[in-house]
């Protein structure tokens, strides 16, 4: 983690003092605007009413119809979102989502003027969501021609699709609301959404799309898995590669136009990609995975459409979006099994592992140097050494090595006798001899079967020892013909006491 | 005739044009490097991540002072790119999902504090989006005493400060561009391009957004740099063919906002999203028409050379019968059955052969001419020499060398037969004991 944060700190800075001068800017913008009367309340002065015992009571016990349906409708399609995104992501086509929901608008809207120009009432539902489904199609053939025909990559490909749709999107918009005896007020929820006013029949609509892509998801797991991970091993096995690439994306995309409308064009994304992207943090195994997911999805949904229900002025979409990404930052913190504590836990272990042997090995080189090794291990007191002669043999400070041997004496491999002197315990000389050992067989691997001279073998042989297990160290012992019994060979090069 | 039509007005459409080209250029010069760097997705998160930033610096200050909302927007534009690299690093994430996190989480985010705000202020997330470059000439100021739309003034400076960034730093973004190893061990800090460029792309999509709306932007940073990439190899001709198109793609998409839904009996429509549409279809010509990598010029050079390969084997069908019998001709049927082609293809082929004069038709008989002959006889010759070739200097069986020599055959020139007669010591029979045709002048 440290030479990460090396590199990051003149960004990091730069950054700093950007926020530092936008900050004062707007400080002495603000000091400015105070000797100006006030135009009107700023945010500041805003009236928060904390929801009364009733509104808390009608909502939880979804007493009101419309909090029922709302809150039913949002958890089906975070459930789909979910899981369905939990494959996408792992596809890496976490933003072909982006692209295909940017891609239906021009499908809305021109369904909705031929459908006024056909004399058919234009906002029926099905209309809208064939004609978004169509577009949504041709973005994605768009795409996968432009990806397979042409040298552009796949990034541009969809930001092209996504912004060429949109726009024609938006051009149709208007062409839609000027349409003679149209009504085209309410097509911008398909942009903005508008959770909050969903219908029963919406709602029924997410959930039997949301019965089918779980269902399918779970008839259809193996194959996908196969598809996610090694997609020409799949083929080459016989699975039916692009009918199930498109079944995918079928799948993304019913999901996109029911939610469409639901949660709007920008937040129906992130219901496909962050509560799959917070599961990843939590296991390895894809189907617990996918369960995460669609269970993070649902639980989000839930609580945004629920806060939006219970505090004024919270619109729902924006809500969900945001317990989301609450969730997505504390997986990517705790996730057990790819968190960033647990990771740095895991990286805070492996160094202390690494150091501790490093001691005890400088203390045996240190021993064998001066030839006061016991002659049996274990059993003979070993003889104490200074432990400031132990800093010069490797590129270690003070403090790391005080806390190495802070931590060996706690775990009984060395006891301190004053405030210069420590001594190898018993265990933690046998500990020692079986790293020296480890750390000399690969030495004695590397000249003899690698040819490398053996006055370069130490560092690398610095790097391996730590991580060779009992099976490896047989084996070299095998291919090394060394003499069976389990003692420490010698070094097969000068041992040097300074670094 | 147009002009009539759209009810043109210089004062008005003058200026919307303008403010379009300078926005679509500045965005395409930066663009050019997104797309390189395989970031093009980055322009798109950061234009639809600056919601908050707008909606921060609003509700603090009160005001819809410009430079407030603009350093707030771009802020938290940069801030886009940062988070996307933190998470993608720290928490080992794919990065266009830790892309998709970003920028909806910040979108959200934005429309939230807009809703709060909405009460008192005409901030609507649709002014965002599609942006409002009709508006364009309503806002005025003046510099050097002449009177001009603000944006336009706005655009402009955005515009060269790309520009004389590009200028400034060609060499070291180009090279972080292509290796970003390599230009560390030539001591330029990657990182800092990196995020120069995002500054900078940042501050394009603010600068943009309420002219023309994010769309627009996200389209002028890819669309123009993707079409150019179709059409050369090269950068400068890449940014110079980039910064053509989106000008182009302004001027066309203004003028087809006026004129194409007036066709179909409907006012006129949005300009930016026209605009977008219009650098898609330069995008779809390239795509299509590019002439080193387009898919038509693509596939007319397959079909020519298919064409060739039937035109070869023809001719080599017909001069192996008049070996055997030098009256003989050949029915279309025989030529046909002996050719592993599509039989429509192997017509028009043969029409072809005969047009030019290498085949001579006596009614459903062929024949070749004496133009054909010597065609004919220089692709035996090459396709026999290859086969005494391989059996000398290949030890390859007689009877396995025909396919190869088959599909050799096509690609021999004279030098190359030449060369093959040297190595072969000037055969004149090939292995399966055929006479090996003399090279003809």
């Amino acid at each position: 983690m440290t030479p990460d944060l090396r590199r990051l700190r003149l960004p990091w800075l730069a950054m700093v003092v950007v926020i530092v001068l936008g900050l004062s800017f707007v400080a002495a913008d603000a000091l400015y605007a105070q000797q100006r009367p006030p135009v009107s309340q700023s945010i500041a002065h805003r009236q928060w009413h904390w929801p009364t015992w009733e509104q808390w009571r009608r909502v939880l016990s979804l007493q009101d119809y419309n909090t029922r349906v709302v809150l039913f409708g949002a958890t089906m399609l975070g459930v789909a979102a979910g899981t369905i995104g939990s494959f996408t992501l792992l596809r890496k086509r976490a933003l072909m989502g982006d692209a295909l929901s940017h891609a239906t608008l021009p499908g809305i809207c021109l369904a909705f003027v031929m459908a006024t120009v056909l004399g058919v009432d234009g906002k029926s539902l099905v209309v809208l969501l064939a004609g978004a489904a169509v577009t949504g199609v041709l973005g994605v053939a768009a795409i996968l021609v432009i990806r397979r025909y042409s040298h552009v990559k796949e990034d541009s490909a969809l930001a092209i699709v996504l912004s060429v749709f949109f726009g024609a999107g938006t051009a149709l918009l208007l062409v839609a609301q000027k349409t003679p005896g149209g009504h085209a007020a309410g097509l911008e929820t398909f942009i903005y959404g508008k959770t909050a006013s969903m219908l029963a029949s919406d709602a029924y609509l997410i959930a039997v799309v949301n019965l089918l892509v779980v269902g399918l998801c779970v008839v259809l797991f193996k194959p996908f898995k196969v598809l996610c991970f090694d997609a020409p091993f799949g083929a080459s096995r016989g699975l039916p590669a692009l009918l199930l690439d498109s079944l995918m994306m079928a799948l993304v995309l019913l999901v996109t136009v029911v939610g469409l409308q639901a949660v709007g064009l920008v937040l129906m994304i992130a219901m496909l990609v962050i509560p799959a992207a917070a599961a990843r943090f939590w296991t390895e195994n894809m189907g617990r995975m996918t369960a995460v997911s669609g269970l993070l999805g649902g639980v989000s949904a839930m609580l945004g459409a629920g806060m939006s229900a219970l505090l004024p002025n919270l619109p729902s979409g924006a809500m969900i979006v945001i317990v989301a990404a609450c969730f997505f930052s504390l997986s990517m913190l705790l996730g057990a099994a790819r968190g960033m504590l647990v990771r740095g836990l895991r990286r805070v272990r492996l160094n202390r592992k690494v150091d501790a042997q490093h001691l005890l090995r400088a203390i045996y080189e240190q021993l064998e140097a001066a030839q006061a090794l016991p002659p049996t291990p274990g059993g003979a007191i070993l003889p104490a050494i200074e432990w400031q002669s132990l800093l010069r043999m490797r590129s270690w400070s003070r403090g790391r090595l005080l806390r190495a041997i802070g931590r060996a004496k706690r775990q009984g491999l060395v006891e301190q006798l004053d405030a210069d002197t420590i001594r190898a315990t018993a265990k933690g000389f046998a500990e020692a001899a079986r790293v020296v050992r480890q750390h000399r067989l690969w030495e004695m691997y590397l000249i003899t079967h690698a040819d490398i001279a053996p006055s370069h073998v130490d560092r690398d042989a610095d790097l391996i020892e730590h991580v060779l297990d009992d099976a490896m160290i047989e084996k070299l012992e095998r291919l090394l013909h060394q003499q069976q019994r389990r003692e420490t060979v010698g070094s097969p090069h000068p041992l040097s006491l300074e670094t | 005739m147009i002009f009539a039509i759209a009810n043109w007005d210089w004062a008005l459409d003058g200026w919307i044009i303008v403010a379009g080209v300078l926005c679509a250029c500045g965005a395409a010069l930066l663009g050019n490097f997104l797309v390189l760097r395989r970031m093009s997705l980055l322009g798109d998160a950061i234009s639809h991540a600056i919601l908050p930033g707008l909606a921060l610096a609003f509700l603090i200050t009160e005001s819809r002072t410009s430079w407030v909302m603009f350093v707030g927007a771009a802020v938290v534009g940069v801030l886009t790119a940062v988070f996307t690299e933190s998470i993608h690093r720290w928490g080992n994430v794919d990065e266009g999902a830790a892309m998709g996190v970003v920028f909806t989480t910040l979108f959200a985010i934005g429309v939230l504090l807009i809703v709060q705000a909405v009460d008192h202020v005409d901030l609507d997330p649709g002014c965002v989006l599609y942006g409002a470059i009709e508006m364009t000439p309503e806002d005025p100021i003046i510099i050097w005493g002449r009177e001009m739309p603000r944006v336009v003034a706005v655009l402009g400076v955005v515009l060269a400060v790309n520009a004389l960034f590009v200028l400034a730093f060609y060499k070291e973004l180009k090279i972080t561009s292509f290796d970003p190893e390599l230009a560390t061990t030539l001591g330029i800090n990657a990182r800092w391009m990196h995020y120069g460029l995002m500054t900078l792309v940042a501050i394009t999509a603010v600068a943009s957004f309420e002219a023309v709306g994010n769309i627009l932007v996200v389209a002028m940073f890819v669309v123009p740099a993707a079409t150019a990439q179709m059409l050369t190899n090269r950068l400068p001709w890449m940014i110079g063919i980039s910064l053509l198109v989106a000008a182009l793609g302004a001027v066309l998409g203004h003028v087809g906002a006026m004129v194409v839904p007036a066709a179909f009996g409907y006012g006129s429509t949005t300009s930016a999203g026209m605009m977008a549409v219009a650098v898609g279809l330069f995008f779809g010509l390239a795509l299509l028409f590019s002439p080193s990598r387009g898919l038509a010029p693509r596939l007319v050079r397959r079909m020519r050379l298919t064409g060739q390969i039937i035109a070869e084997d023809l001719l080599g069908l017909l001069y192996r019968n008049e070996e055997f019998d030098p009256q003989q001709t050949m029915m279309f049927a025989e030529l046909s059955a002996a050719i592993p082609a599509n039989r429509l293809a192997q017509r028009c082929v043969l029409l072809w052969l005969v047009a030019v004069n290498d085949v001579v038709r006596d009614g459903q008989e062929y024949r070749l001419s004496e133009a054909g002959r010597d065609r004919a006889a220089a692709l035996l010759r090459a396709h026999r020499l290859w086969e005494e070739y391989l059996v000398k200097e290949g030890d390859v069986l007689p009877d396995k060398t025909h396919p190869s020599a088959e599909r050799l055959e096509h690609f021999t020139d004279k030098q190359l037969r030449r060369r093959l007669d040297k190595e072969t010591a000037a055969a004149a029979i090939d292995p399966h004991g055929k006479p090996i045709p003399p090279e003809r002048p």
